[in-house]
């Protein structure tokens, strides 16, 4: 594998007493889409949120191009180039999506493939809501507004958290169809996901978490089902 | 009849100032959820460091006004990266405490350096200029100055909110603070700039208080208690909303005294009760929280 853009070495992560993670090794290597899967409460978004500098981490358990950015602080993650996608997309609610979209560049404004035309040609019924508060759009589109609020930082890595979650298939099959679109700009992503099937289609790589530590790693076409299903549920 | 019309724009014009004293402690509750106990005495402080500019200078209230903004802003920056910023979290008492503690420090600093001798900034002229609107109805230029001022405040606090990418940054926080974290706002920064602009609104309050009536170092608490009634009248957070609570409170006391020159106060107070019983979210709550 060519030089990680992001590594994480003995990962712990800790809500108060409550242990989340246990020594998560992983590495997302530049351009490549990664997959985390596994059951409700494995760690996932504990993962995500360790990356992205909510959770305290220990500053050598993880790389970013190879400098230690643990325990940085979210905000000076954002402008290393690391956005996330929270769960539940979480859009600010007394700002219009087009606003939304302005926030995600506030701090980290480089050039790059994104702007809001971008934003908009990948997702024109944001175009079309553009004015709108956020908090009248659909479930769809606030997730849309979620994913462009992320991309107007430009960032190196994107990590999205569960962006399926509460949503119609069909919605779901329109926002995953958007990844490959995301990759090709050379972003490299990090997808959190219930939803097994997408997850697998879209994903260069798979690591499936159980109760905080990896279960089982490797490429899609190389895993087998009683192999994901051993991991995902220990039985 | 006239001259209850005259009462009623004098309650107008006197709203103007409550108004300007309320529209900072207003910015700051609706970013930072922090109720400042000690913006009247930060208020007061405004109104003695125009008093020393203006006589060190040898220049009028209003050039000194606009020296003094520039070290209120550095003042309301420093106050909040250095201490205000380290007493918020989830416990809404140390803010409060704290604030409290620096409403006394700031009275007796205060009385230390300018005694406890009444002030007053003197403008001229323009203090008993007046235009006359026929019959007997006549308006003081310093109120008019005074509302106007309040007016051009809170629009240009709106364009800063709803124009400007800081301002975006700033309702962002208020919205949700550790997704504005995720987008890189360092929250501590904006906190500092809000109390930093809180205080340039200050000094404006500041100019008017000290040339509409007789200043000393104490006065501060007493004039906060109408800026609180004004921004809960108004709808916490909302800056227009501010200034209708400042107008309401204004001519409440200015018909009350018109009936009774001894229910001012009362009167002004009754008019809040009133509004909290019949909106307790004030007549302009924003939709969220």
């Amino acid at each position: 594998m060519s030089a990680a853009l992001l590594e994480t070495t003995g990962l712990d992560a800790r809500y108060g007493d409550f242990q989340a993670l246990y020594g998560i090794d992983s590495a997302v290597a530049s351009g490549e889409t990664v997959a985390i899967i596994g059951a409700n409460g494995a760690g996932k978004s504990s993962y995500l949120k360790a990356i992205a500098g909510l959770i305290r981490t220990e500053p050598d358990s993880v790389r970013f191009e190879g400098r230690p950015i643990g325990g940085l602080g979210a905000a000076n993650i954002l402008k290393l180039g690391i956005a996330l996608v929270p769960e539940g997309r979480r859009l600010f609610a007394s700002l219009t999506v087009e606003e939304n979209l302005q926030i995600g560049s506030y701090a980290r404004d480089v050039a790059g493939p994104w702007s809001l035309d971008a934003i908009y040609a990948l997702f024109p019924a944001l175009q079309r809501r553009r004015a709108a508060p956020s908090h009248t759009l659909s479930g769809g589109e606030q997730q849309m507004a979620a994913i462009g609020r992320a991309l107007m930082s430009n960032p190196r890595l994107l990590l999205c958290d569960e962006i399926s979650l509460g949503l119609a298939p069909i919605v779901i099959r329109n926002l995953y169809e958007v990844i490959p679109r995301i990759k090709q700009s050379g972003t490299s992503i990090v997808l959190v996901e219930q939803d097994l099937a997408q997850a697998l289609k879209v994903a260069d790589r798979v690591y499936c978490f159980q109760e905080g530590r990896v279960s089982l790693s490797g490429r899609p076409a190389e895993l087998t089902r009683e192999q994901i299903h051993l991991a995902y549920f220990g039985h | 009849m006239l001259d209850w019309i005259g009462t009623i724009i004098q309650g107008v014009l006197l709203g103007g100032l409550y108004a300007l004293f309320a529209a900072g402690l207003s910015l700051i509750f609706g970013i930072m959820r922090l109720v400042n106990l000690a913006h009247g005495d930060l208020i007061v402080l405004a109104a003695f460091a125009i008093l020393a500019l203006a006589s060190w200078f040898g220049i009028d209230p209003w050039l000194a006004t606009l020296l003094a903004m520039p070290a209120m802003f550095a003042v309301g920056f420093g106050l909040q990266q250095l201490l205000l910023n380290r007493t918020l979290g989830r416990d809404l008492l140390p803010p409060l405490l704290v604030t409290f503690g620096l409403s006394i420090i700031i009275q007796n600093g205060l009385l230390e350096a300018f005694t406890a001798d009444s002030r007053r900034l003197r403008l001229g002229a323009i203090e008993t200029a007046s235009i006359q609107l026929g019959g007997n109805l006549a308006i003081g230029v310093m109120p008019l100055l005074t509302l106007g001022s309040a007016i051009a405040v809170i629009l240009l606090l709106n364009l800063l909110f709803y124009r400007t990418a800081l301002g975006r940054a700033f309702r962002a926080t208020s919205d949700d603070l550790e997704i504005a974290q995720l987008m890189g706002i360092d929250h501590h920064r904006i906190y500092a700039i809000a109390m930093a602009i809180a205080m340039l609104v200050a000094t404006v309050a500041a100019l008017y208080l000290g040339a509409g009536a007789n200043f000393d170092p104490t006065i501060g608490p007493a004039r906060l208690i109408y800026a609180f009634e004004a921004v809960i009248i108004g709808g916490l957070g909302s800056l227009w909303g501010t200034l209708a609570g400042g107008i309401v409170i204004g001519v409440a006391q200015t018909v009350g005294a018109k009936i009774n020159p001894e229910w001012q106060i009362l009167a002004g107070h009754l008019a809040f009760l009133a509004v909290v019983l019949l909106r307790p979210r004030g007549l302009f709550p924003r939709a969220e929280d």
